[in-house]
């Protein structure tokens, strides 16, 4: 039932990860172990375990296609942004999104397998997105807390995929966490502002914080008890951190940002534990992380919806595109 | 900032800043409404691009108009606190976006006007007019070069693109004229060596469209009556809906800081 944390939550469980198929030569997988063992990056030529490649398609595909879903929330505001400053800002970043989902793309495909492909799978309900993306955005405020909240999150969980062991998704998480910490600050800097404003717009940031910060640490997956294919992930140096230890570290860096903005999180068992160093938490939803990721999330049918929508809207230009492509290649041909 | 709606007494020039900017930011914002639809991520990417570039020119020409206006109202005054009799851009940018072929269609008639606009606008008497030309000219020769592909693209693509770009040609066209149209603001402006004649862009405009147009197998629909009043504040339908939703935040939080 349980995936990978955070762009992976739910694809084909039970179909990678549990081990090699049967009849992969164990001389293969000794020697591609050694390699991983003594952090070598694994390029696309070299060998691999297949259970490894399909990890890596689905879990690159999956980061892929959250950056493409996850402009509609923030899209969602681009026409109502309140200055010109934060509408410049807002339109940029859902740009760079949109380029992260290239990078990936093209991470992916490097493992064999095409990005129209990939893009069918999401059309049609086969791959999963971030869970994190089917909550609507509600008021500005929104906006800066998914900047502060959300990429703050998926810096936690992509600054270790910087060391991942294949090579291509390591060098595009390098590019997409620059990005992505510029987002954030920008988003922070959107609820400092509100934080600092008017009653109405405290209130408002107070609201978003209320509303995003469960989905927020869902983000981070499963509990480790309930983590499937951790063991074989870590093993291979694909996840560096378990669930758990990213979500803490998460908690730990965020609760005293919420406190510099004068703003109260929605848990009334939050405590500082002096012992560990650590900020205790409450007990996590997860049935409603099961619902989302099952399809009942507030916005699961409008998201891909809309995605449907652009690509088959899409098809008469695309087609253009490939006929007056062929055309040229013709002409020059002849 | 004002806290509520404002009327812009406006001399020639802050008229004429004006006119630029709201030019750039409906026709920015136009472009942000496709985030998410485009046809390829490319040109997800690339619809952004053009639209961020815009609004970058919008709101360094509305940071001047306020400095010239002098009574210190910063660029959000000019964009959320006018209502649509007060705004002034050419009703092409103002065009909804419809399909692909509308929005590229518009994208490239109005990119072949702003590039050799721009370009001459280096040369004004206002300094800073003269240095937004020089960042503009480079940017819409970048929409004037992607715009054009597109437009052979569709042209001479398939039988759907081309009747769909042809459509797009004949809605559009009528909003053409707009663009080199002279009024007293202008005279003024030109008399003092600040703004261009646009008379004088009609021709590299017409060559740009014909080539690019003849490229695609596609005409230019023939000359006919041409839509005006855009600079007088007398837009068509599809501003004031652009506006409530652009302004609704700032109009429901006067006062606040964002």
């Amino acid at each position: 039932m349980w995936e990978e944390p955070m762009y992976t939550q739910a694809l084909n469980a039970g179909a990678v990860g549990a081990g090699q198929p049967p009849g992969e030569d164990a001389a293969l997988l000794a020697r591609f172990q050694e390699r991983v063992d003594a952090d070598q990056r694994i390029e696309p030529n070299d060998a691999m375990p297949e259970a490894y490649r399909r990890t890596l398609i689905r879990q690159i595909s999956q980061h892929a296609h959250s950056e493409i879903i996850g402009m509609q929330p923030e899209g969602n505001w681009l026409t109502r942004a309140p200055s010109l400053r934060r509408k410049a800002a807002l339109l940029a970043k859902v740009q760079d999104e949109c380029g992260h989902g290239l990078y990936l793309y093209a991470a992916a495909e490097t493992l064999g397998i095409a990005r129209e492909e990939l893009v069918d799978q999401l059309l049609t309900g086969k791959a999963k997105y971030s869970s994190i993306f089917n909550y609507p955005t509600l008021s500005w405020a929104d906006i800066g807390a998914i900047g502060w909240l959300v990429d703050g999150a998926a810096i936690m969980n992509q600054i270790p995929l910087c060391r991942c062991s294949y090579g291509p998704y390591a060098r595009a998480m390098i590019r997409v966490c620059k990005e992505e910490s510029f987002h954030q600050r920008q988003g922070f800097e959107i609820m400092l502002t509100l934080a600092r404003g008017t009653s109405a717009q405290k209130a408002m940031a107070q609201d978003a914080l209320d509303r995003w910060w469960w989905p927020c640490l869902m983000m981070f997956g499963p509990p480790d008890a309930a983590s499937q294919h951790s063991d074989t992930s870590t093993r291979w140096k694909i996840k560096r951190f378990s669930n758990d230890e990213l979500r803490r570290k998460f908690v730990d860096a965020t609760v005293p940002q919420a406190h510099f903005l004068g703003l109260t999180l929605p848990d009334p068992d939050l405590r500082f534990d002096a012992d560990s160093g650590h900020w205790e938490f409450g007990a996590i939803d997860w049935d409603e992380l099961r619902r989302v990721i099952a399809g009942d999330g507030p916005c699961n049918a409008d998201r891909i919806a809309a995605r449907r929508c652009a690509h088959e809207d899409g098809a008469w230009v695309r087609e253009a595109a490939l006929a007056f492509a062929a055309k040229r290649q013709a002409k020059q041909a002849a | 900032m004002a806290p509520g709606p404002i009327r812009v007494a406006e001399t020639p020039l802050v008229s004429y800043l004006l006119r630029r900017a709201d030019d750039a930011l409906v026709l920015g914002h136009r472009l942000s409404e496709w985030a998410g639809r485009a046809p390829t991520m490319e040109e997800d990417m690339a619809l952004a691009n053009m639209g961020l570039d815009l609004l970058g020119q919008a709101r360094m020409l509305y940071a001047h108009a306020g400095e010239v206006e002098g009574r210190g109202r910063d660029e959000d005054a000019f964009a959320y606190w006018r209502d649509e009799r007060g705004y002034r851009n050419l009703l092409l940018v103002e065009q909804p976006n419809g399909d692909f072929a509308v929005t590229i269609v518009r994208q490239f008639l109005y990119a072949a006007y702003a590039e050799p606009y721009w370009r001459a606008m280096m040369a004004s008497g206002d300094a800073t007019l003269a240095a937004v030309g020089a960042k503009a000219e480079k940017e819409m020769a970048y929409h004037v070069r992607h715009c054009a592909e597109w437009v052979v693209r569709l042209g001479d693509g398939t039988a759907e693109s081309r009747a769909r770009a042809a459509a797009a040609l004949t809605e559009l066209w009528p909003f053409t004229g707009e663009l080199f149209e002279v009024d007293g603001t202008d005279r003024t402006l030109i008399a003092a060596g600040i703004a261009v004649d646009p008379q004088t862009l009609r021709e590299p405009w017409q060559r740009t469209v014909i080539q690019v147009l003849a490229e695609a197998t596609l005409e230019a629909p023939p000359a006919g009556f041409m839509r005006r009043g855009g600079r007088s504040g007398r837009h068509s339908e599809h501003l004031g809906h652009l506006l409530a939703e652009m302004q609704h935040l700032q109009r429901s939080n006067p006062g606040a800081a964002w």
